[in-house]
């Protein structure tokens, strides 16, 4: 028989012009990550002397790009543990029940806070280089983002739904064949949208504990961080103009060549049939499924894994474990009696630990004063919710109200989310000195210049949910002015404005170490408050207050959390859930 | 047990029996109770009966996706312990993993058989062709519609060339004419003589489904889910729907259907709170309201397969609303066909407020929950009551799930006919104000 070509029958050339792009792309990626990572290991050091942060500008590019790859290192350990973590908490009925309270308080709990803590072990682990208070740093920006995407993968695990769990043990698929084609692409679409917020909330950490004082000694690493933190130290104004611009330009990068492609990538683990609200475009992702090269390249993957099945599809036994939930039963007054048991004796230690400590180290006046400190810290967080919500709500809903003018509106929040607020800190530090500004109120304004952007990011995806026919029908009856913001507004946003509320009190706790002191070259200002009791206390290595400042900030933060945030949470889904 | 050496059956369920523990008040609930069942070899075999009847359940067992907590499941003449290697299931919701494409999803089967490259794509190839889906290997379902996904369901099932094939509602997601369609081509499969099963267990709850593809119906009872009877349907194949014998066959199964047993009470034993002596069907007030109103323009009596036809509702819809007609005394149903009673039909044709007094006698007078709970209102402090009450007494006899609805349909029918509101910011009940 003989088949005339067609146009479109006829062989393509196997490489064009998107595969070119492609190739180029790559090799610029290995190249700049092997020229910057080789610094990271000739940089070994005695601890006295740090390296020298170079302030001219054009030094810039290479510590944005070391930060970079602090933040990557950092999201790479994430990921690995949320799926270890979440998984053997999803699947031991025993190990959830410590795992996951103990997650809820890993969340919880400000990560600056334990800097202190964490450098000290890291550089105790390396003697005599900086590859510990590297990892410090990677491990800051790790608690920043592993329990949010922990807790999204194990949710995901849990609420699997019946069918596609009956269907892979119908199928008899093998655990492996399970994780990796029903567990974790179920898991996806959350796993990237919160591995992408907490990415953003990362910045902060790295700007912070890349250079950070411990115990009387300044450690840096090579980074952007530490370049602002040397430009404060010197009052070098136009470098920290640059370091901005630079990070501004890193931020809208990452954003660009990495999460915008995985996000609109992930989509395709949709498991609703109602596609997302703004389809996710990446110019990125176009250009890898336009070029020849990833396809060809899987298809000789593929061929390679049908010749050596043993290596690339390992078949573990076929997952047989019946339907779990309901055949644990037997044991269970047992096991919940001996968790009971141990999780009593170590609260029991705890306090009796606790009461010890007060009573050796630190005395009962300053365990008072330090919670004293705590309370204005908590009236600071107070503070900037009120004022982001004023301030921000009616914004955020006019924004969301309006489509078009959401969709350009919301990348700059974001962008302005992940922003690390203590970029700007010296500017601001600069006017409160100008204008004899107490930092008892400039705190304030601190924290409010990161936490903000959360109201505003949700309160608009909240207004953008609101349905059409709920706002016509508002018109239709009426409802003007306040009305319509009683009856319509405010119980439609609730919802997402405590999901953003949360974020921004979460964030602000965080930020209070940071922002409750602040220096512009030699002088320095203290705010009364927890967060500038353990800047102190760390700067001058004083254990004892170290404990007790991190550990009261660790109680209120949970404690508000429980007592309010959950209680309202609890509300805003029984309530205002719309649809 | 001395069955004769002839054949030997494909399936075997002895006296299995399912009971769930209730975690908060330490009892039991039993779905299924001492069911026994046997599957030939080249038979289709329908499972037949309302929501709460264990249907499903016994299907999962089968699976072995369910342990029995009593009875054993023989598969080949071999007890099922976990996922059972005989059978392939095509699921109500389809349960396909949206990131695979068609071929990957119906491939996801051959894994566990651990066949060469060529043959998974013969297999698939060949599944794809049957379920007339050829040339969309590679698309993902999301891009197919409803009943072209389910294809892609009986094509991941057809492909591991299972003994025996269960299908869990496969229609029932499906609009009247696709369902339609998608049976019709699995019944001509099945006539044509290469199934790629040797036998089918469906289950349904839609009767004329049952009678157009099933060998043998196993009509099942509620609460605790039991066999209540088999029939075997020998009409000749391709069956016709409006054939003398076919109607005849689905009145006789909608007469097994309606005629409640012989009694419910034995259920409940003595000595327990009497507050739930009969549950309640699940039928909104205006649901009964509308049925009672169609058969009074129907000349006050009908058909019950009739209805069912003429308003495309399902048996599994119809029934329950039928059932509260007759426990309210608003209707009798006798062999199949509904006769309105006096007071059905004043209700059916009074204006709303007359007919809300006529239910409201009625439900005081016939059903026993409302009654209760309605007299503990009456004589408890200022006619409040919390849920929580009333939900801890049903929990004795039903499931918590069951327990909640049936306490939401006391709910809609007392506040529809005017005795208590319900609170639910609350949680409490309170005798309606006029009451007070």
């Amino acid at each position: 028989m003989i088949r005339l070509p067609s146009k479109y029958a006829l062989p393509k050339s196997p490489i064009g012009m998107a595969d070119a792009a492609l190739l180029f792309g790559l090799f610029l990626l290995f190249y700049t990550v092997a020229k910057v990572g080789s610094g990271f290991f000739v940089a070994f050091k005695p601890p006295y002397i740090t390296p020298e942060v170079k302030l001219d500008p054009v030094n810039l590019p290479y510590y944005a790009i070391r930060s970079t790859i602090r933040m990557f290192i950092g999201l790479g350990l994430s990921v690995i543990f949320t799926l270890g973590y979440g998984y053997v908490a999803a699947k031991y009925a025993l190990a959830e029940k410590v795992l996951v309270p103990l997650l809820d308080v890993l969340q919880s709990v400000p990560v600056l806070a334990f800097l202190s803590v964490t450098v000290t072990f890291f550089i105790s682990l390396f003697p005599g280089s900086l590859v510990g208070l590297e990892f410090a740093c990677i491990f800051a920006i790790f608690t920043g983002q592993a329990w949010n995407m922990t807790f999204s993968f194990y949710h995901s695990l849990i609420t699997l739904p019946k069918e596609l769990d009956e269907a892979a043990k119908v199928f008899r698929f093998s655990k492996w064949r399970r994780f990796v084609s029903v567990e974790v692409p179920a898991s996806m679409i959350g796993l990237v949208w919160n591995g992408m917020m907490s990415f953003g909330g990362g910045w902060f950490f790295v700007a912070a504990s890349e250079a950070i004082s411990v115990s009387n000694r300044n450690y840096t690493l090579p980074g952007i961080g530490s370049y602002v933190a040397s430009a404060i130290a010197v009052k070098n104004l136009p470098a920290l103009g640059w370091a901005i611009v630079t990070m501004i330009v890193l931020i809208v990068l990452v954003d660009q060549l990495f999460w915008r492609p995985v996000v609109a990538w992930a989509e395709k683990f949709r498991m609703d049939k109602s596609s997302a609200s703004v389809q996710a475009h990446s110019w990125l992702l176009d250009l890898f499924r336009a070029a020849q090269l990833p396809r060809i390249l899987n298809r000789y993957w593929r061929r390679l894994q049908r010749k050596l099945p043993k290596f690339t599809s390992p078949h573990l036994p076929v997952d047989s474990v019946l339907v779990r939930r309901h055949t644990k039963s037997r044991f269970r007054i047992n096991n919940d009696l001996v968790f009971g048991i141990a999780l009593g004796g170590m609260v029991v230690g705890g306090l009796v630990y606790g009461a010890r400590f007060v009573n050796t180290e630190v005395g009962i006046r300053e365990t008072g004063y330090a919670m004293w400190l705590g309370l204005l810290t908590f009236l600071r967080v107070l503070v900037l919710l009120v004022f982001a919500t004023i301030v921000w709500t009616p914004v955020g809903v006019a924004i969301g109200f309006n489509p078009r003018l959401a969709r350009i509106a919301q990348p700059i929040v974001l962008t302005c989310a992940s922003f690390p607020a203590n970029f700007l800190f010296p500017a601001a530090t600069i006017i409160f000195l100008k204008l004899h500004i107490h930092l008892n109120w400039g705190a304030i304004i601190l924290m409010i210049l990161g936490a903000q952007w959360y109201v505003l990011f949700n309160t608009i995806a909240g207004a953008m949910a609101v349905p059409n026919d709920l706002r016509e029908m508002a018109t239709n009856m009426r409802m003007g002015g306040w009305a319509r913001w009683k009856k319509l507004i405010i119980p439609s946003i609730f919802p997402a404005w405590v999901t953003g509320a949360i974020t921004a009190s979460g964030g602000a706790w965080n930020a209070s170490i940071v922002a409750e002191v602040v220096t512009w070259g030699n002088k320095t200002l203290h705010a009364d408050g927890l967060g500038n009791y353990i800047t102190q206390a760390t700067t001058v290595g004083d254990a004892p207050r170290i404990v007790l400042g991190v550990t009261l900030m660790c109680v209120y933060v949970v404690s508000i959390n429980r007592l309010v945030w959950r209680r309202l949470y609890v509300l805003a889904e029984n309530r205002y859930r719309l649809g | 047990m001395a069955i004769a050496p002839a054949p030997q059956p494909l399936l075997h369920v002895e006296n299995l029996s399912k009971t769930y523990p209730r975690v908060d008040s330490g009892g039991s609930f039993t779905v299924l109770e001492d069911v026994s069942l046997s599957v030939m070899p080249n038979e289709i075999v329908a499972l037949l009966g309302r929501s709460g009847s264990g249907k499903s359940t016994l299907l999962r067992s089968v699976a072995g996706l369910i342990k029995p907590t009593k009875g054993t499941v023989y598969s080949s003449g071999k007890p099922v312990t976990g996922p059972n290697s005989d059978v392939a299931m095509v699921f109500q919701s389809f349960a396909l993993l949206p990131w695979l494409t068609v071929t990957e999803n119906v491939e996801v089967g051959l894994e566990v058989l651990r066949l060469d490259h060529k043959e998974v794509r013969k297999r698939s190839q060949e599944a794809l062709k049957m379920v007339g889906l050829e040339g969309f290997g590679k698309a993902y379902p999301r891009e197919l519609s409803g009943g072209m996904q389910q294809r892609v369901g009986f094509a991941r099932a057809f492909v591991v060339r299972p003994r025996l094939l269960l299908l869990d509602e496969p229609f029932s997601a499906l609009d009247v004419l696709t369902a339609e369609n998608l049976r019709g081509e699995i019944g001509d499969l099945w006539e044509a003589g290469h199934f790629p099963a040797q036998s089918v267990i469906l289950v349904t709850h839609n009767i004329e489904e049952a009678i157009m593809l099933a060998d043998r119906v196993v009509v099942m009872s509620s609460n605790p889910g039991r066999i209540r009877g088999q029939i075997r349907i020998d009409l000749a194949r391709p069956r016709e729907r409006n054939s003398a014998d076919f109607r005849a066959m689905a009145d006789h199964i909608y007469t097994i259907m309606t005629n409640p047993e012989t009694s419910v009470a034995p259920m409940f034993s003595p000595g327990r709170r009497p507050l739930e002596t009969t549950p309640l069907p699940h039928a909104r007030p205006g649901a009964i309201s509308g049925l009672l109103e169609l058969v009074e323009d129907y000349g006050g009596a009908d058909d019950v397969a009739v209805i069912s036809d003429r308003l495309r509702i399902e048996a599994d819809d119809l029934l329950p609303i039928l059932d509260a007609a007759v426990l309210l005394g608003f209707a009798e149903v006798r062999q199949g066909d509904v006769t309105l009673t006096e007071t059905g039909r004043s209700f059916a044709e009074g204006e709303v407020e007359a007919a809300k007094r006529i239910f409201r006698s009625q439900v005081l007078d016939r059903a026993p929950l409302v009654r209760t709970m309605y007299e503990a209102l009456l004589t408890s402090k200022g006619g409040r009551m919390r849920q929580e009450f009333f939900l801890d007494v049903l929990d004795e006899n039903y499931s918590e799930e069951e327990a909640k609805s049936q306490f939401d349909t006391a709910v809609h029918w007392a506040r529809y006919a005017g005795l208590f509101e319900y609170d639910s910011d609350e949680e409490t009940l309170r005798l309606h104000e006029i009451e007070q």
